[in-house]
């Protein structure tokens, strides 16, 4: 514990003693610059995270440039690094998850902020943040076995059935690919959608449920019209949340997204992410261009959930302070 | 009832049924999942799984005795540096500075949480494995520690502010230095919280796998020592899960329960300790 702030420096200057143990103010200023060591640390660290993935990435951000982001040629054996079935995978799965845990995720927090009461809320919360506490690692073996034949043997070939006109739904149905990774991550990024879009709908003043309720509203329309937009920035900011969340995922989507650097149009075909083919290829890489290569798109990944991190948490404090009151009904 | 109303009371009756389906829906996962591994998982598990070595492919029985202890040295290394770091680090924030560090820590802090854990593989691969030239149960240790930083730091920080101004104004008034107060009043009062802030840092990383992909590796037989690449349970399950044979499956089933149920009943315990005879009020 705090003990440590007790030593007083053996080497402390003897003349004058006096007034320098009276500057430490009986060791407030050690305990102060111990526990600012320990702070700053965490600055120091972030900074060593932002230096070695920038320097680390030296050589093929000289080498290719631009174009890393832009070529789909990704050959080790050639030295040709292009980037773009990864980016384009990352963002396929993620738009997916957002396209399916989007609505699930707000209507389960509109229930949890407005129509639950307090006790039954509370304890469902609980259920979803145990959700968010399981590992990616388990969703990744729940997908392989469960997801991936369930998507296989039954909802690929339905959705070609119905939709087959679509170049989305076309192709054989593998199982592994890009909507089976979409759908894990989708269950991933729920509870995550859930806590926080409720809080924010939790801190909408009960005022404004009460002026539109008498105003003859139903008490869907109070919260469809009236609530949600208040808590809009707010829930979006839980939106930017989950995909920072979606895009950085790693062990669930290299288990069941198939891991294959095409571009395709179909949902159904295999593909690849940016953190998959980081997990997968990182140990075997040979050769300083293949693993700074890798690093780039570490770096490429840490740029973006970097800005949606910081844009949700704007929005999910702005939101929250102008609600301010609880508002549970 | 005019139609338009009768209408207007069918939307809302509707649509705020279907808000409790998805409720309903968004739970329902989390006891599909644990139903799943208990009855996956509880069929393949066996006494041999927390203490005999795995086996090669084709061989019957063995366990994974040397993941579980792998995995108990990672987050020992971890909780090594994530503690402190996040709870002195935390006293910073809450009880020496404001302003402008403050606000440059917390930054640092919330960046750091955000950053996608297998990044934080990269940075502890570049950090620890590439100078020793080793994969190492020090580097995933390393990994793991850095992840439980941010999640101590900012959570211990919010603890220590709940409690109220007036314990340290009392303590104070009583002549007690800055830090005897910090020492005997603040900290003891938000130790509720602060256990919390720790457990849950502590489930939160203990299934992190990508991260140790390549900073732990992994290893078939014991890991002889600090240096030396180790296996983890997390790292097991991928890599079971992923091959091809059946007598693995039912181990990486075994090994997802053993993990779960160790992160829920951690989380559990968590926020127990928090609800129980509080002496802080929630922030």
């Amino acid at each position: 514990m705090a003990t440590t702030t007790t030593t007083v420096p053996s080497a402390g200057p003897v003349a004058g003693s006096r007034s320098f143990l009276s500057r430490l103010r009986d060791g407030d200023e050690i305990a102060r610059l111990v526990t600012f060591l320990f702070a700053a640390s965490v600055v120091l660290l972030t900074l060593l995270l932002v230096f070695e993935l920038w320097q680390g990435s030296a050589l093929p951000r000289h080498k290719f440039g631009f174009n890393f982001f832009r070529t789909s040629v990704w050959d080790p054996i050639f030295d040709q690094f292009g980037a773009l079935p990864f980016i384009y995978g990352t963002l396929v799965t993620a738009t997916v998850s957002l396209l399916l845990a989007v609505p699930l995720g707000i209507g389960a927090a509109i229930f949890l902020a407005e129509l639950a009461p307090a006790r039954i809320s509370d304890t469902l919360e609980f259920f979803i943040d145990l959700l968010a506490a399981v590992p990616s690692v388990i969703y990744g073996l729940l997908g392989v076995f469960i997801v991936v034949p369930l998507m296989r043997d039954y909802v690929q070939p339905a959705l070609k059935n119905t939709l087959g006109f679509l170049p989305l739904f076309t192709g054989p149905t593998y199982g592994l690919g890009f909507l089976t990774a979409g759908v894990v991550l989708a269950i991933m990024v729920i509870p995550y959608i859930i806590s926080v879009s409720r809080e924010v709908l939790l801190s909408v003043p009960r005022d404004q449920r009460e002026a539109a309720l008498a105003l003859g509203a139903t008490r869907w329309e109070s919260t469809w019209k009236v609530v949600v937009p208040f808590a809009r920035g707010g829930i979006l900011g839980s939106i930017f949340l989950a995909l920072a969340r979606a895009l950085g995922e790693t062990m669930a989507v290299t288990m069941v997204i198939g891991n294959t650097p095409i571009i395709s149009s179909s949902l159904f075909a295999p593909g690849y992410s940016i953190a998959a083919v980081i997990a997968n290829e990182f140990t075997e890489a040979t050769g300083a261009l293949y693993t700074e290569a890798l690093i780039e798109l570490g770096l490429v990944l840490f740029i973006l959930t970097f800005i949606l991190n910081g844009l949700a948490r704007l929005l999910i404090v702005a939101t929250s302070q102008r609600g301010g009151g609880t508002g549970h009904a | 009832m005019s139609p338009r109303l009768r209408w207007r009371k069918f939307v809302s009756g509707f649509m705020l049924t279907m808000t409790g389906v998805c409720a309903l829906v968004a739970v329902s996962v989390l006891f599909f999942i644990l139903g799943y591994l208990v009855y996956h998982g509880g069929t393949s598990m066996s006494w041999s799984f927390f203490t005999k070595l795995p086996v090669p492919v084709g061989e019957t029985g063995g366990g994974m005795a040397n993941a579980i202890v792998g995995s108990a040295k990672l987050l020992f290394l971890a909780s090594l540096i994530g503690v402190p770091i996040g709870f002195f680090g935390a006293i910073y924030l809450a009880e020496f500075s404001g302003g402008t560090t403050a606000f440059v820590v917390r930054y640092a802090a919330d960046l750091l949480n955000g950053v996608p854990s297998i990044v934080i593989g990269i940075f502890a691969y570049s950090l620890v494995v590439l100078p020793f030239k080793q994969f190492s149960t020090l580097a995933g240790g390393c990994a793991l520690g850095v992840m439980m930083i941010p999640i101590t730091l900012r959570s211990t920080e919010e603890f220590l502010r709940a409690v109220p101004n007036a314990l340290r104004e009392a303590a104070m008034a009583l002549g007690a230095s800055k830090w005897k107060m910090i020492a005997t009043v603040i900290v003891p009062a938000a130790y509720r919280g602060i256990l919390t802030a720790i457990l849950l840092a502590f489930a939160r990383v203990a299934g992190e796998t990508a991260p140790l992909l390549f900073t732990a590796f992994g290893n078939e037989f014991w890991s002889p020592g600090w240096n030396q690449p180790t296996a983890s349970l997390p790292a097991m399950i991928y890599k079971y899960a992923i091959a091809p044979y059946d007598d693995w499956h039912r181990q990486a089933w075994a090994a997802g329960l053993v993990l779960l149920g160790l992160i829920l009943i951690i989380n559990i315990v968590a926020r127990a300790v928090l609800s129980r005879g509080i002496a802080v009020p929630r922030s």
